[in-house]
């Protein structure tokens, strides 16, 4: 139905819909799944988001390393001295990132989105913007929905792997599919969806994977925090009304070019950035 | 160019922290288990071949892998305490990192030992967003990937044996999807992935052939 950003943004203009909407279309078309027991999929992925974006909020999750940890709740308790630079929402969207973070990495139960190592980011920016919004679960996810859209584009045209094209790769996507799903949850146009997720893409265009010990910890629970702020004010630029020069397609082609061209050492094999720093290489012997 | 759905790329719904090393890992363990087809095991040995061997603990892959063999899919809340639970049942469990050869670097070869009967194994690798890939059960080359069911049959080669297994699943109403035939002194093994649930009836009446030696079928394991 469509291979290309341009594809589907054209669906959408030609058959008058939104980019959710179109999604839905394809799943039924192509799966056969029904309307009901797809939203029956859509609700439990949310539920299991809602809850792993909120567990380590008010009590210390560990991760199984002992490497990572109690950092959401650090966020979270700072976000109630109410004199902070970023301010409540940047706060709690970080706080909320870094929890589901850190159940992942505590061996608790997530949704993979895309990969388990971005999985803080689309949770994050969707329940905040909800409760800032006052909007529905229904909002989030035709948010969702909107975010798999751009995520199956990329991943059909580039790569949603660490190991293939570095962090910008899980976390830049992740982001990139939040800042989309946000300009949706709020009302922008189907081109100002497009236009943030090129934002949250390029914004942080080259980013490596580098875990210390191979681990799913440090760096990528702080990258879900920057990621899931990337996708706010990437929304914001887009709602503003600002274009991306560069359309969606080639900034995902960019993405692509760049992670093909990194050396092997900064794509998930702990060779090289934080990983292969003396601590980096410390920890590694201490954990393994 | 693959193609991609919604819970491609939101899920799977999993215990953390990788899909890979975690989920595709538990549905490894499952899957062997499945195609073992018998609980009596006292003992499991896994063999960890390349990046399971070097990350496994961190990761929780030890884990994962055992919560498979007992049962457990990804997204079980108990993977956590499954070495716990394995002591519990009184089942023994190792872990050997080992070079298994040129293979996927996150393969496993997964050993059952039972008291009354020779041991049983599998290897297979998980193969990234959790979906694996068997490829030896019982030293007989397989490919085949646990999305759809599965039937596997071991049988003395005879003429008419493919017709005779084909024509039950027709009276079944089962279609065929993906079929491969393998042989070795006169043994024949095959590897059949059907479009349909598979039911207890079409087992029982492929296992009454008098050439049948060995038959199993493996439901697909959700993601």
């Amino acid at each position: 139905m469509f291979n290309k950003g341009s594809e589907l943004l054209n669906l959408c203009k030609s058959e008058n819909k939104k980019i959710w909407e179109i999604i839905i279309q394809k799943e039924i078309e192509e799966t056969q799944i029904s309307y009901e027991e797809l939203m029956e999929n859509m609700n439990s992925i949310l539920n299991v988001m809602i809850n792993s974006a909120n567990a380590a909020l008010d009590k210390e999750i560990t991760s199984v390393s002992g490497l990572i940890g109690g950092d959401a709740k650090k966020m979270e308790d700072y976000k109630n001295t109410e004199n902070t630079i970023s301010g409540s929402i940047i706060i709690s969207a970080i706080a909320k990132a870094l929890s589901t973070s850190e159940i992942n990495a505590s061996m608790g139960k997530i949704v993979a989105a895309p990969t388990a190592g971005a999985s803080g980011i689309l949770p994050s920016a969707i329940i905040c913007v909800k409760e800032k919004f006052n909007l529905t679960n229904e909002d989030m996810i035709h948010g969702l929905l909107t975010a798999s859209g751009i995520g199956e584009i990329i991943a059909k045209n580039a790569t949603i792997s660490g190991a293939e094209g570095g962090c910008q790769a899980e976390c830049g996507v992740a982001s990139s599919m939040a800042a989309a799903a946000l300009v949706e949850m709020v009302g922008g146009s189907v081109d100002a969806c497009f236009n943030a997720a090129s934002f949250a893409l390029l914004n942080i265009m080259g980013l490596i994977c580098d875990p210390i010990a191979g681990l799913v910890e440090f760096p990528c629970a702080l990258r879900n925090a920057s990621g899931v702020v990337n996708a706010m004010i990437s929304a914001d630029l887009a709602l503003a009304g600002i274009k991306s020069i560069v359309p969606f397609d080639e900034v995902v082609d960019a993405m692509y070019k760049v992670g093909k061209a990194m050396p092997e050492s900064l794509k998930e094999t702990a060779l090289g950035g934080v990983a292969a720093t003396p601590t980096g290489e410390k920890i590694k012997k201490q954990i393994l | 160019m693959k193609d991609y759905g919604i819970f491609d790329i939101l899920g799977p719904i999993m215990i953390g922290p990788s899909s890979s090393h975690t989920a595709g890992a538990a549905r490894l363990g499952k899957m062997a288990k499945e195609i073992a087809a018998d609980d009596s095991f006292y003992k499991v040995v896994f063999y960890l071949h390349g990046s399971f061997a070097k990350t496994y603990k961190g990761h929780g892959t030890d884990r994962a892998l055992v919560a498979g063999i007992l049962g457990m899919g990804p997204s079980d809340e108990r993977i956590k305490n499954s070495l716990n639970i394995a002591k519990e049942k009184g089942i023994e469990v190792e872990f050997i990192e080992k070079d298994l050869g040129y293979e996927h670097p996150n393969t496993a070869k997964i050993i059952f030992s039972y008291h009354d009967k020779d041991d049983f194994y599998i290897i297979g690798s998980s193969i990234g967003g959790g979906n694996i890939l068997i490829t030896n059960i019982n030293g007989n080359e397989v490919e085949f990937s646990g999305n759809y069911p599965t039937i596997f049959v071991k049988y003395k080669d005879q003429k008419g044996t493919i017709s005779r297994i084909s024509s039950i699943l027709a009276k079944e109403d089962v279609n065929i999807a993906t079929m491969k035939v393998s042989r070795e002194r006169k043994i024949a093994t095959m590897v059949m992935e059907i479009d349909n649930p598979i039911k207890d009836s079409i087992i029982d009446n492929i296992a009454n052939l008098d050439e049948v030696i060995y038959i199993t079928g493996i439901n697909p394991i959700g993601r």
